[in-house]
């Protein structure tokens, strides 16, 4: 995708160091003539977003650990003191909570986009899986930050989480306690927990760069989803794809700050402001919202050591998406009827979310247990057998062509799909 | 310059394998320790048992204790519990392991089995729901004995698991009477 670079530094100094360490080539090529698709459209900003969010997590989280003591006696009682005595440690402790569940909205967001524009088709592969690395890597991130603050619901999460492992045969027992460093979530378990914590979010930053490489080899996928074929199917990132970049990102922060501002409990649990006391369990325990629909599939199977089996595997089954999906069309636009199955998973996904939610008694057991069956049916059945039976629409030759027919210029020359 | 004979093969090889293994073994030597010091340390294993006074206790009174970060329910039975607990049969039960770690495994979960001899009105027994870990609550359930709020699993008298999704009994401690009224767990 990336041509020739055409950087050429007039400034002495950059050239100096471009001559010693192709760096500020590197950025230019990429950030700034970095070619992209003209006709990607708002959902494509959410990566640049993820970029941002990333960042202040990493920000406010360095800055929390400065007043964070990770202590069973004390780390309750510290974020408390962020949030009542240090200065503008209540936003920034707000910003960080409130930021790990809007970085979930926007990755989900953006996990969605891959999967209708067919973006994680040849030659793609590897950066979707990456994408699926990423994802994983964030929720063990959010899972273990979320013990932190010690409250109710950190350590009954923790405990219930923990004990998941318990049901590997044979090694269980002995893997818990490893994990706890006790024979129980304790002090020891909190340590690790907040060490691992902080060094998460750079294992990201290496496996983010690692996706954004892979996206610089292939270039991006577009609306269409077919190939850029020429310069003008293009426009530089900078101007173009910055901009729109910043615009969808203000956007996406006045919402963020609103909540962070105005309501920035509601994605939480009040519960969590109680003290962690290992000998009551709160009357409802359920995971932070993000984990929910994973939650709810590992609920709806009887068996413990099945349901870890098939929670885990809702997320695995992602990385051989590329391989499920046996249709050579990519955008969902001309696939009408895998088009519709998105809008069915993405409700299904959604639902099982409300499962998740709810305590697993009578009727919820068994919505949770047909919209799991229906997750994985999805994915192992439908799309590799829709792949092959549907019939696709017909694909505009290139990508300007797309774009002019939609603006009803000169006349758009379809041809059939392959 | 002149050409140099290729080595022996095998000679080489055995070089290349033995370099392998010895960073092999290296590489696991130093790994032992990083993996190992998750285990937990000499302090907590030190906090290994615990002397509880069971006097206090009156009949239909429970109390928690903690033993080793866990909870341990110890329960003063009423007659009508133990009675319960008693009358119901083997085949009833979803585990028929006792799961008490003073007699052997696989010995079946009994009420007998559940509590020591002469002394079947003290239940002693972890307060940890066999399934996800979670605490259940006493005096509640549908077998009058405990229900864990969590994922909803039932335990009778005898805190053995009746309905739900729990596997196993409520795993009773090692523990011994160093008195009358008085125990050591662990």
């Amino acid at each position: 995708m990336s041509g020739h670079s055409t950087y050429n530094p007039t400034n002495p100094v950059m050239k100096w160091v471009d001559d010693r360490l192709p760096l500020p080539r590197l950025m230019y090529d990429s950030f700034v003539t970095y070619p992209v698709p003209r006709n990607l459209n708002y959902w494509y900003t959410f990566g640049g977003i993820l970029m941002i969010m990333m960042v202040s997590q990493i920000i406010t989280g360095i800055v929390l650990v400065m007043h964070y003591t990770p202590h069973v006696d004390f780390a309750f009682n510290s974020v408390e003191h962020i949030r009542r005595n240090v200065n503008y440690g209540n936003i920034l402790q707000k910003w960080h909570a409130v930021g790990a569940s809007f970085f979930f909205i926007a990755v989900y967001i953006h996990i969605a986009r891959g999967m209708y524009y067919g973006s994680y088709k040849a030659p793609r592969e590897i950066l979707w899986m990456l994408g699926v690395a990423i994802f994983l890597v964030m929720m063990a991130t959010g899972f273990m930050g979320y013990v932190l603050p010690w409250g109710q619901m950190s350590f009954w999460g923790a405990k219930v989480i923990t004990n998941l492992f318990s049901a590997v045969p044979f090694f269980g027992e002995p893997i818990v306690t490893w994990l706890w460093g006790g024979f129980s979530v304790d002090n020891a378990t909190l340590q690790r927990f907040f060490s691992l914590h902080y060094l998460l979010p750079f294992v990201l930053i290496g496996v983010v760069i690692l996706h954004v490489w892979a996206l610089h080899v292939t270039g991006q996928n577009n609306p269409t989803g077919v190939e850029v074929k020429s310069g003008q199917d293009t426009v530089a990132f900078t101007p173009y794809a910055t901009l729109k970049d910043s615009f969808a990102l203000c956007v996406f922060f006045v919402i963020f700050t609103a909540f962070v501002f105005y309501a920035p409990d509601y994605l939480g649990h009040s519960i969590n402001y109680e003290e962690a006391n290992p000998l009551s369990t709160p009357a409802h325990i359920v995971p932070e919202w993000y984990y929910l629909p994973f939650y709810a599939i590992l609920r709806a199977i009887p068996d413990k050591l099945l349901g870890v089996i098939a929670m885990f595997g809702s997320i695995a089954i992602w990385f051989i998406l590329p391989w499920l999906d046996t249709s050579k069309v990519r955008s969902a636009t001309y696939r009408p009827i895998y088009k519709q199955m998105f809008w069915i998973i993405m409700v299904v996904f959604f639902a099982l979310g409300v499962v998740g939610a709810n305590p697993p008694e009578g009727w919820w057991i068994t919505a949770g247990q047909i919209l799991t069956f229906y997750y994985f049916l999805h994915f192992l059945v439908l799309l590799p057998l829709v792949g092959l039976l549907e019939t696709p629409k017909p694909l505009p030759s290139s990508i300007s062509d797309a774009v002019l027919a939609k603006n009803g210029g000169k006349q758009a020359s379809a041809q059939p799909a392959e | 310059m002149s050409t140099v004979d290729a080595p022996d093969a095998d000679r080489r090889d055995f070089l290349y394998i033995a370099t392998g293994a010895v960073g092999a073994v290296g590489a696991a030597s130093l790994a032992i320790p990083l993996i190992d010091q998750m285990n937990p340390s000499a302090s907590v294993l030190a906090l290994a048992s615990t002397e509880v006074d069971l006097g206090p206790i009156t009949e239909g009174q429970s109390i928690i204790i903690t033993w080793r970060g866990n909870p341990v329910i110890i329960r003063y039975r009423t007659a009508k519990e133990i009675e319960e607990a008693r009358a119901t049969k083997i085949d009833d039960l979803k585990d028929g392991d006792s799961r008490n770690a003073n007699l052997p495994d696989g010995s079946p979960a009994t009420d007998e089995n559940r509590v020591i001899d002469g002394k079947e009105q003290y239940l002693v027994q972890m307060g940890v729901c066999t399934h996800l870990g979670c605490v259940p609550i006493g005096n509640q359930g549908d077998y009058d004995g405990w229900f864990c709020p969590c994922h909803g699993s039932h335990y009778d008298s005898a805190g053995r698991i009746r309905k739900g999704p729990a596997p196993e009994n409520l795993h009773v401690p090692k523990y011994a009477y160093l008195s009358d009224t008085k125990i050591k767990i662990g």
